[in-house]
């Protein structure tokens, strides 16, 4: 490698690292905007048109903010938390494919890179919080380390059995860029619905987002792992938290929504970019609609949730899905028969699903109704 | 239902109890109050309430002020309902010097404590669901009671701090359109309620969280005190407008809803079923608003005569009582206690908290629905 390379290096990540950070400032000011109109408020207003520069003020504030640290805490965990979580979720970005060839990293693993990255964060958290020396911290830390490693499953499982599915298309089932090629004709969201439900389930906990906020519950545990970190620190954090929402959302509309595929997407390449990130911010949006009217869950149920009904579903689902592409290749069905099979097996599983969580919410509210009289 | 989670312990690791601090600054604590948890893991073992962050004394003060004077410090005791306040303790005087108060003063006085009955439970519902993580429910919350202020407003001049009931009556006339305003005003709250109602009566994530949680049963409520729709929640059927009526209570047609099981979604429900009931008793007081004077026959200068005095009320919160010792002919009372509802019921959370989860707490102390201005007055 010559001195341009190293430039040009320099540059493609230096382009990247401030994409995403302009990102992450349009998705809080999204977030707050959004937020307000569902929660009939205006939102920020006031700086710059339309409030637009509000998170930027917001960011400046953070940098110029006195950086403490607690006594007796210790001093070089706590420098490295906020730097060991950021770090992971920005390496993902290596092998995420914005359009046909638009990637930094095309590897063949690109599946399993994402989800070793994506079981990174969680060293950070408990270093976070045990370095912190502040019971609230260590009480954070542990509950989002219980959270992280239980939702982590199902994310994968889902994960995989894109992969699995992938297979049938390409020699090449865990590089990012051909599951995108492989949807070019059906997306998975239609093939494999259910997979996509679990991963927008295992996203929104692995980020956090309320209902499974319990790792920085605000009225318990008072933010959790970060209660201790102030000024560009805590921004640190707060970043890597909506950088990995971001990620989770472009990751679900690489694996189910097609990616960068879309009307004229191959004639017209500039397209490409444009169709993810439309499909990225619908996800997001998607966390943020779920976010408003909904309570948090407590830590056991949420727990009970993960492991009585999350983790079962997903390994059923995946096993469904291997049965499927096995026999289907083995008797060497058209592919379109093995879509078509495992849409409907998954259509049929969801809607039994449906069926029994509707039921049990029915006979539960019953309960409710008869203490309180008909109403 | 019932949340009882076996713990598996490993014999051979060892675990230790973790004291945490809560409060004073907390921002689930309703304002400065701090408890002291001692938690096994997520669990409570034992909590230590600490009070006494607010105290101002307002006992000793009275001592030291008019009669006429003491209205404001009943203002400050429990801010979200002030105008129940002012009413118990004018009504104390009343009863000691026994003047006879005019039907429409009786009538505003109804209008108003009900309202702010409403607007109390309104901000008990926002900062409910925000204990609870919800963030819809604040909004439409404050939201409603926003209305209501306005209201009063109009009525007194202030938000809050009204000093508006005297002895005898009301400072001044209802001004002119209130009953068409208070008319726009009971529809806008029948939405509100509506809307209040969708968002957390029947979600499924706040019935797990409430339901079972923080139960008394109706011996350990009355062992302790516990009064308002803490105790209504437990089934015991005691609300001071039925059981030692005042005002026009005896004359006006209302429930009172009960629950059966004690725990935190009966106190929601309660609570909620309290808005529905005071929005009835209000409009029947609007199409029964006499005219008249507002004002009884009362000295200038209030001097009760000697002698012990106590009047209570129910205020949004439970069983306000105001004890007044009047030596005779002087200005001011010889000694004035204030029997808090919010204190009395928070005696009982130590034995509703035991056992529950952390996430837990926040939950049973905000279904207690306490104000710090009246605990530590």
């Amino acid at each position: 490698m010559n001195i341009s390379d190293y430039i040009s290096i320099f540059a493609i990540v230096f382009v990247m690292f401030n994409g995403i950070l302009g990102s992450v400032l349009v998705v809080i000011y999204g977030e707050r905007k959004v937020l307000a109109r569902l929660q009939q408020r205006i939102g920020p207003s006031r700086t710059g048109p339309w409030g637009i520069l509000q998170t930027l003020a917001d960011a400046v504030k953070l940098v110029l903010k006195e950086d403490i640290r607690p006594q007796n805490s210790d001093r070089i965990i706590f420098y490295l938390a906020p730097l060991i979580i950021f770090t992971p979720i920005f390496m993902l970005w290596v092998v995420l494919p914005f359009g046909s060839g638009l990637v930094l990293g095309d590897i063949d693993l690109g599946l399993f890179y994402v989800s070793a990255l994506l079981g990174l964060s969680v060293v950070g958290m408990v270093a976070a919080g045990w370095s912190s020396n502040s019971k609230y911290a260590m009480l954070g830390s542990a509950r989002s380390a219980a959270q992280l490693i239980s939702y982590e499953l199902p994310l994968i499982l889902s994960i995989l059995s894109v992969g699995l599915f992938a297979q049938l298309f390409t020699d090449n089932p865990f590089n990012l860029s051909s599951i995108v090629n492989a949807q070019a004709g059906l997306p998975f969201i239609f093939v494999m619905p259910l997979a996509f439900v679990l991963f927008l389930i295992g996203g929104l906990a692995e980020t956090a987002r309320i209902p499974f906020d319990i790792p920085h519950a605000d009225e318990e545990i008072v933010g959790g792992a970060f209660v201790e970190y102030s000024g560009i620190r805590w921004g640190a954090f707060q970043l890597s938290e909506y950088t990995g929402l971001i990620t989770m959302a472009f990751l679900a509309s690489i694996l189910f929504l097609g990616g960068w595929s879309g009307p004229f997407s191959d004639k017209f390449v500039w397209l490409q970019p444009f169709y993810i990130s439309s499909k990225t911010a619908f996800i997001i949006l998607l966390a943020f609609w779920i976010r408003a009217p909904l309570p948090r869950l407590r830590i056991d149920q949420l727990m009970a949730f993960a492991w009585k009904a999350i983790i079962p579903i997903s390994f059923a689902n995946f096993i469904l899905v291997s049965l499927v592409v096995f026999i289907g290749d083995r008797i060497s069905l058209p592919i379109f028969q093995i879509q078509l099979i495992l849409g409907l097996l998954n259509l049929i599983s969801m809607i039994a699903l449906a069926y029994l969580l509707t039921s049990r919410r029915k006979r539960r509210l019953a309960v409710y109704r008869e203490r309180w009289g008909e109403k | 239902m019932e949340t009882k989670a076996t713990v598996i312990r490993d014999e051979n690791s060892e675990t230790a109890e973790l004291r945490i601090n809560m409060g004073p600054q907390h921002p689930a604590t309703h304002g400065v109050f701090r408890m002291v948890l001692t938690l096994d893991g997520e669990r409570v073992v034992t909590v230590e309430p600490h009070i006494g962050y607010l105290h101002r004394g307002s006992e000793k003060l009275t001592e030291g002020e008019n009669f006429q004077q003491i209205t404001t410090l009943f203002d400050r005791l429990d801010y979200i309902s002030n105008f129940n306040n002012e009413w118990v303790y004018v009504r104390t005087v009343e009863r000691a010097m026994e003047v006879e108060i005019p039907e429409r003063a009786e009538f505003i006085r109804i209008i108003l404590g009900e309202l702010n009955r409403i607007a109390s439970h309104f901000l008990f519902y926002g900062t409910y669901g925000l204990d609870i993580g919800a963030m819809n429910p604040v909004m439409i919350g404050f939201r409603e009671r926003e209305r209501i202020q306005a209201l009063f407003e109009g009525v007194s001049g202030a938000r809050m701090m009204h000093n508006y009931f005297r002895v005898g009556g009301v400072k001044e006339d209802l001004p002119d359109g209130f009953v068409p305003a208070i008319n726009a005003l009971l529809e806008h709250l029948k939405k509100g309620y509506e809307d209040a109602k969708n968002i957390l009566t029947e979600s499924e994530i706040f019935i797990e969280r409430t339901a079972g949680i923080g139960a008394l049963d109706a011996e350990r409520t009355l062992d302790y005190g516990v009064t308002g729709p803490v105790l209504r929640a437990a089934g015991v059927d005691y609300d001071i407008r039925k059981a030692d009526p005042y005002s026009m209570y005896s004359d006006l047609d209302f429930s009172v809803p009960l629950g059966s099981h004690g725990d935190c979604y009966d106190r929601y429900m309660v609570r909620m079923l309290e808005i529905e009931q005071s929005i009835k008793i209000i409009e029947q007081c609007i199409r029964r608003l006499p005219d008249g004077p507002i004002q009884g026959k009362v000295s200038r200068i209030l001097r009760p005569p000697e002698g012990d005095f106590f009047v209570h009320g129910e205020n949004p919160r439970g069983d306000l009582g105001v004890y007044l010792v009047s030596t005779g002919g002087t200005v001011r009372p010889y000694r004035l206690k204030i029997r808090g509802p919010s204190f009395s019921n928070l005696m009982a959370l130590s034995s509703m908290m035991e056992g529950a989860y952390l996430a837990d707490s926040t939950v049973i102390l905000g279904s207690l629905d306490i104000v710090l201005g009246e605990v530590d007055r």
